[in-house]
């Protein structure tokens, strides 16, 4: 009896794995960082959104489970490349040229472009009337496409829309043209903003799929049809107030919302929200777990990204100064064209380029690669500086001394420049800690990506703004403090007798200063 | 005079130079110059400015590499002729292997400024010797104490005056227990006051028996200390003659032109 039922037993978890494994994970992307109303973190820190409901509901009707991978907008399509996700999901339009780059499935969601501008001027009709101003927009969106090819409007690209709409209210822009969901959830909250003219142009959503995974898009367009057949969809796009004539027409559906739009009506509700200075401060502190993960992850990044360019810049200077020929040609190349080249590009090389030759990195290493590698050109030219700072007569007395050339450097040269090259080192640390935040471009979150979460959750750019400014300062200050404490350290040669440096005492070259 | 017919008797000198050769950048310093010194001996070489005296110096351990000439300190010999076609490391080696027997002290002392005194004469017999800590301490002190400098043993050579650095520069040149001391220009750098305090301890070492060759300004201390002066010219040794002779009646005009300036 005993044995028959612990055989049924692992016959009922063989199964229960098995059914696990029938049911893969469906990795999606999305910037969802900031990215409202599309999918992003709502109350408590939790996803939501249409389109994170939308991937919810067709990962279910695949038999799977949906699963985030966070990126940053601009790497989205390149993530698909890397095998990073198996889709993305984000607002993106069908067009001919991307369809060259990848795979999209059936429109999920159609719409068009809404134009804003301040309440009070004079609605457009089309827009050739905005010719000679300045319009604001997102990049590689299809709005973006309309205002270049129309005569005479100057486009003005932002990363995030909040930004695009701020200005027109500050009378930096004329309006902004963006996709219905955004120009809805943005900008009506705001009372200095208008809806102006009617709805322009055409805009398809689709499911973008690495090129080649026909299998995945046939599985996807499938789910995706019983979805917008059941009414779920039209369930979805209703409580998000998204439900309109544009979309209800293309899928052949009754215009009439099927729900009310409570989930509009809820970040519209958190939106114009008067919050008080002292409620504020308390859902900053609320929000301290991410904050804390986030300045761990740039800490991360940052110490082991200066680690590695101090070890391959110190050996680039070396290479540089007491090289033979070759070597110093091939440091001087490596320094130049390092420093000469943007480490965005660097890191979307190192992280999505790469991949391609097979060389594959995990998100961390690829970013603390691209941070190490960039700044070994910056330190390797202070340490070069240095070497040089050193009188010649020390190599010449450590040689006399019967030193080899190796020895000196050791001993004589590299000990003396150490604390020559501690200024411009740390300030390259500071540096590279505020780089760091680059790191979001290749799916870490850091105290910026922190940022992002935090501040289009709460619509608190400016406080929340100004609390990760400290947050960074409070993390550089230590090094900061450390650095002079070692540098006075190792003033010997500037110290009077019997003068013992201090963490916390005035700097040598105050006391000159006074002295003087 | 009794000097240099002991040094015609004598069939192998602690020092020889022979022929020496060198030019930098085409523009000729030495024009071969071949110079023998005994064990013991103080040999002082004036001349004017850009004579080519320190050079001369510098090449001995070969802090200039001659570009011809055989140089032989202490049965070490390097013979310049044909080093060309010799690999750079060759040379090098035998150079590192000739400046063991060689201590040289700077007109601007090239103490090491992150090291204490006594550190500075500790730090080149530990590296190169692979000498204990302690014993190196032990002899450290013992050099310092030659040079007058056991209270300032654990300041650093900006807390001390330049004849206390220069000292400190001997004695760390002393800690590798080299067989000749070369000089270049030592008390050009310092204030009148602190010069004497230099020569005595250069006086010191003769009495026990140290060969030192020193390139200087100091006529009243060449005359005083040294065996016999070297009077080098346009790279050429001119005039070598005993200390008295060649400033009372110098055999060469030249070498009246310049002491002229000094009488």
């Amino acid at each position: 009896m005993m044995r028959k039922l612990l055989l049924l037993l692992g016959l009922f978890m063989l199964s229960a794995l098995a059914l696990r494994a029938e049911q893969p994970v469906l990795r999606w992307s999305a910037d969802a960082n900031s990215n409202a109303p599309y999918a992003f973190y709502g109350k408590d820190n939790k996803l939501t959104g249409f389109e994170y409901e939308i991937i919810q509901a067709i990962a279910k009707h695949m038999g799977r489970r949906a699963k985030l991978i966070q990126n940053d907008w601009d790497g989205l399509i390149p993530g698909l490349g890397r095998d990073l996700y198996d889709c993305v999901i984000c607002g993106i339009e069908i067009t001919p040229e991307r369809a060259k780059e990848v795979l999209f499935s059936n429109p999920y969601y159609v719409t068009f472009e809404q134009f804003v501008n301040r309440r009070g001027t004079p609605p457009i009709s089309s827009l050739a009337q905005l010719s000679g101003e300045q319009i604001g927009t997102l990049n590689q969106t299809a709005a973006l496409r309309m205002l270049e090819e129309t005569p005479g409007v100057i486009a003005k690209t932002y990363t995030q829309e909040v930004n695009a709409y701020q200005d027109v209210a500050n009378g930096r822009i004329f309006g902004v043209l963006l996709d219905y969901p955004i120009a809805k959830f943005y900008a009506t909250p705001n009372p200095e903003l208008q809806f102006s003219g009617p709805p322009l142009g055409q805009v398809v959503y689709g499911i973008a799929m690495k090129k080649g995974n026909t299998e995945l898009q046939r599985q996807i367009n499938a789910a995706l049809a019983e979805v917008i057949a059941s009414g779920e969809m039209r369930d979805i796009l209703s409580r998000w107030g998204l439900w309109t004539n544009t979309v209800a027409g293309a899928f052949g559906q009754p215009e009439a919302p099927s729900l009310p739009d409570t989930a509009y009506k809820a970040f519209y509700a958190a939106h114009t929200e008067k919050v008080s200075f002292w409620k504020r401060i308390v859902r900053y502190a609320e929000f301290w777990p991410l904050l804390l993960k986030g300045a761990v992850m740039t800490l991360e990044v940052s110490i082991a990204g200066m680690a590695l360019a101090i070890i391959v810049g110190f050996t680039l200077a070396i290479m540089r100064v007491f090289g033979a020929w070759p070597l110093r040609w091939l440091a001087t190349l490596y320094i130049e064209l390092v420093r000469g080249t943007p480490l965005l590009i660097q890191l979307y090389i190192i992280f999505y380029g790469l991949p391609n030759i097979g060389i594959n990195l995990s998100p961390i290493i690829a970013g603390i690669l691209g941070l190490g590698l960039n700044y070994a050109a910056y330190e390797a030219e202070n340490y070069r500086a240095g070497l040089h700072a050193v009188p010649r007569g020390q190599m010449e007395a450590a040689r006399a001394l019967g030193m080899t050339h190796i020895q000196g450097l050791r001993w004589v040269v590299i000990p003396q420049s150490f604390r020559l090259v501690l200024p411009p080192v740390t300030n390259d640390f500071i540096s590279l800690l505020k780089d760091s935040s680059l790191v979001s471009m290749v799916t870490l979150l850091d105290l910026t990506g922190a940022y992002n979460r935090i501040a289009t959750q709460t619509f608190d750019y400016f406080g929340t703004g100004l609390l990760v400014a400290a947050i960074y300062l409070l993390i550089g200050l230590p090094f900061v403090r450390l650095a002079r404490y070692t540098e006075e350290s190792l003033a010997v040669d500037q110290r009077r007798p019997n003068q013992k440096p201090g963490l916390f005492r005035r700097p040598a070259f105050a006391r000159i200063r006074r002295k003087a | 005079m009794s000097e240099l017919s002991s040094m015609e008797t004598t069939p192998t000198p602690l020092l020889s130079v022979h022929e020496l050769y060198k030019s930098f950048d085409e523009t000729p310093i030495l024009h071969g110059v071949s110079l023998d010194v005994e064990k013991g001996d103080l040999v002082s070489i004036i001349g004017p400015s850009g004579c080519g005296k320190s050079t001369f110096l510098r090449c001995m351990n070969f802090l200039e590499i001659p570009d011809a000439g055989r140089i032989s300190i202490a049965g070490v010999t390097i013979d310049c002729q044909g080093m060309e076609d010799a690999p750079p490391q060759d040379l090098q080696k035998r150079a590192h292997e000739l400046r063991q027997q060689v201590g040289m002290v700077f007109q601007q002392f090239n103490l090491f400024p992150h090291r204490t005194i006594l550190e500075n004469t500790m730090l080149a017999p530990m590296v190169t010797r692979g000498i204990t800590r302690e014993t190196a301490r032990e002899n450290g002190l013992r050099l310092l104490e030659k040079v007058g400098l056991t209270t300032l043993a654990d300041r650093y050579p900006a807390q001390i005056s330049g004849g206390q650095q220069q000292r400190a520069a001997i004695a760390r040149a002393l800690a590798m227990n080299p067989k000749v001391m070369l000089y270049d220009e030592p008390t050009s750098a310092l204030d009148p006051g602190l010069v004497d305090e230099v020569l005595k301890v250069m006086k010191d070492l003769d009495a026990e028996g140290m060969t030192q060759i020193i390139v200087t300004h100091e006529m009243r201390f060449a005359r005083d200390a040294s065996d016999y002066i070297v009077y080098m010219e346009g790279g050429n040794i001119v005039e070598i003659s005993d200390e008295d002779e060649i400033f009372e009646n110098p055999k060469d005009e030249r070498t009246r032109q310049f002491l002229r300036k000094f009488i």
